[in-house]
């Protein structure tokens, strides 16, 4: 029988991973120094692999046949779930930094809680992932520090990217009725409770950096209903271009 | 049982023997073996672990793995994956580490990593991303050698 709450808790998790793990391949060949250029690949290769795990599951909660390669490239925009943070695009690589601090903090703190997840998969991939994503977090928490308590230069376009990426921060810790079986069942974590712990680990990073937390400003939601920004779909067209000019071409 | 147990055994023995020989396609002085990918052996499945996440070598470790099997007439025995427990490089076994130090790759260890070519201890990180997930780069401070470290995960 499909599982209709876990196939969309399954494609949120996917999602997020997939859509942040395209945007940072773009940056290969692309970032300003070559340990940069390998570091933002590997997070990016990392991220794709939770996403090839979190969509397999996915579609086998949802029982149509549809496997993690036909959810990546033959689903349209709409039915995307991932929060709008992570399809921003990279704008520079202070603004690139920015978007992974909010997110990867906030993804290990999840994953922490998913490893005991009653969903014997979803603990699995959590415990697998929690790990690489403790060095994402600290990878960008230090550039934070390096950027913000840098130049001149540096800090204005740290300032202006976390300016930008922060209106997409409260919507990592909605929890809407979709989901809410999937709590009560303990599959899924109530992403509320993370709030507390990542504000504190978000303070002590800005204060290394020198930096003062960006004004509160009204919450841009609406991913995890499929509402994105434009840039999705020019996303999409990219990642999706060959699987849909040649559907179910192999290397 | 002992008679069963026996039979399983020696086959189980000739699957481990073919697969000792299946290298890692990023680092080939080690097995699949060696690197602990290799869970189990039933009768009817081999049974596999993904290292890390995102490794794009799981794909070919797994195709190198099929065709071993294939060319050594065992066809019909599955490949199977398994998430749990998790892959740590605590699965490298003792022989795997050995293999990595003398192909120049600090093995994980918990303690500060060693320099492959002088054994200092003496170093430092360069980059905590290396040139595959597994590995990040290092410097020896005593010989200046620039080598690489296989995450410890
Ligand atoms: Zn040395």
């Amino acid at each position: 029988m499909a599982d209709t709450a876990l196939f969309d808790y399954a494609c949120r998790l996917g999602d997020d991973s997939l859509i942040l793990g395209q945007r940072l391949s773009e940056w290969c060949g692309h970032a300003p120094m070559l340990e940069v250029d390998l570091s933002l690949a590997n997070v990016g290769l990392d991220l794709i692999g939770q996403a090839t795990h979190f969509l397999k599951l996915a579609g086998e909660a949802e029982g149509k046949g549809r496997d993690e390669d036909k959810l990546a490239f033959h689903r349209d925009v709409l039915d995307f779930k991932n929060c709008l943070l992570v399809e921003q695009p990279n704008g520079d690589f202070a603004q690139t930094i920015a978007r992974q601090f909010l997110f990867s903090n906030w993804q290990e703190l999840l994953l922490r809680e998913l490893c005991k997840s009653t969903n014997a998969t979803v603990a699995a991939v959590a415990q697998k992932a929690v790990k690489e994503v403790a060095y994402h977090a600290r990878l960008a928490n230090e550039w934070m520090v390096r950027l913000g308590d840098g130049t001149a230069e540096s800090r204005d376009r740290l300032v202006n990217g976390l300016d930008w990426m922060w209106r997409f921060s409260d919507e990592l810790f909605e929890a809407d009725a979709a989901i809410e079986p999937l709590i009560a069942s303990g599959v899924a974590c109530d992403a509320r409770k993370l709030r507390p712990e990542w504000d504190v680990r978000i303070a002590r990073v800005l204060k290394d950096a020198t930096l003062e937390r960006p004004k509160a400003r009204r919450a841009t939601v609406g991913g995890r209903k499929g509402h994105h920004s434009e840039h999705l779909g020019h996303l999409l067209t990219e990642m999706q271009f060959l699987q849909r000019a040649y559907p179910d071409a192999k290397w | 049982m002992v008679a069963a147990a026996h039979t399983t055994s020696s086959f189980k023995d000739r699957v481990l023997e073919i697969l000792s020989h299946v290298p890692d396609p990023e680092i080939p002085c080690v097995s699949v073996i060696d690197l602990g990918i290799v869970r189990d052996v039933r009768d009817d499945a081999v049974v596999i672990t993904p290292t890390y996440t995102g490794c794009p070598a799981t794909l070919a470790i797994e195709a190198d793995i099929r065709t071993a099997l294939d060319k050594a007439g065992l066809s019909a025995l599955k490949i199977e994956t398994a998430l749990t427990p998790p892959w740590s490089t605590d699965w490298i076994s003792a022989e795997g580490r050995e293999k990595l130090r003398a192909y120049g790759i600090a093995p994980p260890l918990r303690t500060a990593p060693q320099c492959p070519r002088c054994g200092s201890a003496h170093t430092e990180e360069l980059s905590r991303f290396g040139s595959t997930p597994c590995k990040s780069l290092h410097r020896c401070l005593d010989c200046r050698e620039p080598f690489d470290r296989f995450k410890c995960h």
